[in-house]
């Protein structure tokens, strides 16, 4: 079964124009936002988005952009209490340590 | 993006290029050397290659279970290097993979019987997905990998493969620049890998879809029970006091020797509100109305106050009620919040979203009620 987070959130956006219908984005996606009809991808599944990323930085057309970030709480609390370090304590296996500054 | 210009390590100079290969390659041997899961060593044009098990062993599998639960959960990787699976040759396939010890039994172990090449790139740790999303598993630290390990003498086809939760952190048309490599991202789980393999490489829908089943929501349960331990002490030193004043200066006083169990009694609703909003929120996750999580821990959490209040606690005071009514609640839509970072389908922008309503909201609420149940300790 797919879940489905909040309604009308997420950053995620096309420029269709731009598409060159390759499909990088349907393979990339772990959530099925994207559907290819006559060599156009379109967002068919919007609200599904997680905002990975992982279609954007897999689109060589860059005809997807969204503003990527993982969806954890903890981590966003960490980060606004401006608390550095691991990211996430011992809740789940990433920490922030090593993040390239870019 | 980095914007600068990337120095594109050519195929034939990886001596010069990335890394110091041949310290980085000397150290990185020695560390495997002796590990549990090496089981001999394959002899190539760059030098031998370490050849790995697909079976876990008492040693994997004690490792893996105390990771579950929090310990070392942190340290636990494996040298980046590429190693061998069975006996594979220069038209074997190549698999990419992250250097958490976790990630890599879950890898090797769907690979018997199989001759293929895993390159094991540096992720400080982490696993493919957290490490793809943060920045570890990245375009760049995968080119150094293929450098490091001369790849490209030890394999004639220019393919990698991927697990495609890895793409968040690769762009798989710049490596292709960087390494000459073309990207291909198989299954997101590794048990479809002798299937995507033997189909040539395809890749079924099914295998394109992440999956969030009751063993996949639970497993982190015991890492967060873990996390509570120290909030839980906190919380009994609270009540101790609470009824060590109440013993001093309250209106119904206990005597000495019943303080600890009365400590006790009191944190039971508490501690099985921890309990709720930790085990029973995923565990029913898929089945509690709503979308935001905090939401589905706050239903979770009336629900338990309610039973308590009507079955456990139905002699309590009408202060003590509001008081579970109003901590309770805000106890497990905070354990819900949290749980968002675990799970696979949530976005920064929702939990954002989230958050902000639902923050302020479980702080007024556990303030309400400590205020309260202090209260209802003296009146």
């Amino acid at each position: 079964m797919k879940y489905t987070y909040l309604k009308d959130v997420v950053t995620l956006q096309m420029d269709q124009s731009k598409c060159n219908g390759c499909g990088m984005c349907l393979d990339v996606c772990p959530q099925q936002v994207f559907t290819l009809t006559d060599h156009i991808s379109a967002i068919t599944d919007r609200d599904a988005c997680m905002e990975c990323g992982a279609c954007a930085r897999n689109c060589p057309q860059q005809a997807v952009s969204v503003r990527p970030g993982v969806g954890c709480a903890y981590g966003i609390l960490m980060d606004k209490l401006n608390i550095k370090g691991k990211c996430c304590g011992d809740t789940c296996g990433c920490s922030l340590d090593n993040i390239p500054d870019s | 993006m980095n914007s600068k210009q990337i120095k594109l390590p050519m195929i034939d100079d990886h001596q010069t290029a990335v890394c110091g290969l041949g310290e980085q390659a000397a150290v990185t041997f020695g560390d495997a050397a002796g590990a549990n899961w090496v089981t001999g060593q394959l002899e190539t044009v760059v030098g031998p290659i370490y050849q790995v098990s697909t079976e876990l062993d008492y040693h994997d599998r004690a490792g893996s279970a105390k990771t579950r639960c929090g310990i070392g959960r942190m340290n636990y990787a494996i040298p980046p290097a590429l190693y061998a699976i069975g006996k594979p040759d220069k038209t074997s396939p190549v698999l990419v993979s992250a250097n958490y010890k976790l990630s890599f039994d879950l890898l090797r172990r769907e690979l018997t019987g199989l001759d293929l090449w895993v390159l094991v790139i540096d992720t400080k740790g982490i696993n493919v997905w957290c490490a793809a999303g943060k920045g570890q598993f990245g375009t760049a630290e995968l080119a150094r990998m293929v450098v490091c390990t001369r790849l490209p003498e030890i394999v004639s086809d220019r393919t990698l493969i991927l697990p495609q939760l890895a793409a968040p952190g690769v762009s798989a048309h710049e490596a292709r620049r960087q390494c000459g490599f073309k990207i291909v991202y198989g299954p997101v789980r590794a048990a479809d890998i002798p299937a995507f393999l033997g189909a040539d490489c395809k890749v079924e829908p099914s295998m394109r879809q992440t999956h969030f089943t009751l063993r996949d929501r639970l497993i982190l349960a015991p890492v967060e029970l873990v996390a509570t331990i120290k909030p839980l002490i906190g919380l009994t030193a609270f009540f101790f006091l609470l009824n060590l004043m109440a013993m001093l200066f309250g209106r119904n006083p206990v005597s000495p020797n019943l303080l600890p169990g009365q400590t006790f009694s009191d944190l039971i609703p508490f501690l099985i509100a921890v309990l709720v909003g930790v085990v029973l929120v995923p565990a029913l996750l898929p089945y509690i109305p709503g979308r935001a999580l905090a939401w589905k821990g706050w239903v979770l959490g009336m629900f338990w106050a309610l039973c308590f209040s009507l079955f456990a606690a139905s002699n309590a005071g009408w202060l003590q009620s509001a008081a579970y009514f109003l901590i309770i609640p805000a106890i497990t839509a905070f354990l819900g919040m949290n749980f968002t970072g675990a799970t696979t389908y949530t976005s920064l922008s929702g939990v954002t979203k989230e958050m902000g309503i639902a923050l302020p909201l479980i702080i007024v609420s556990a303030s309400l009620g400590l205020i309260t149940l202090i209260t209802a300790y003296f009146v």
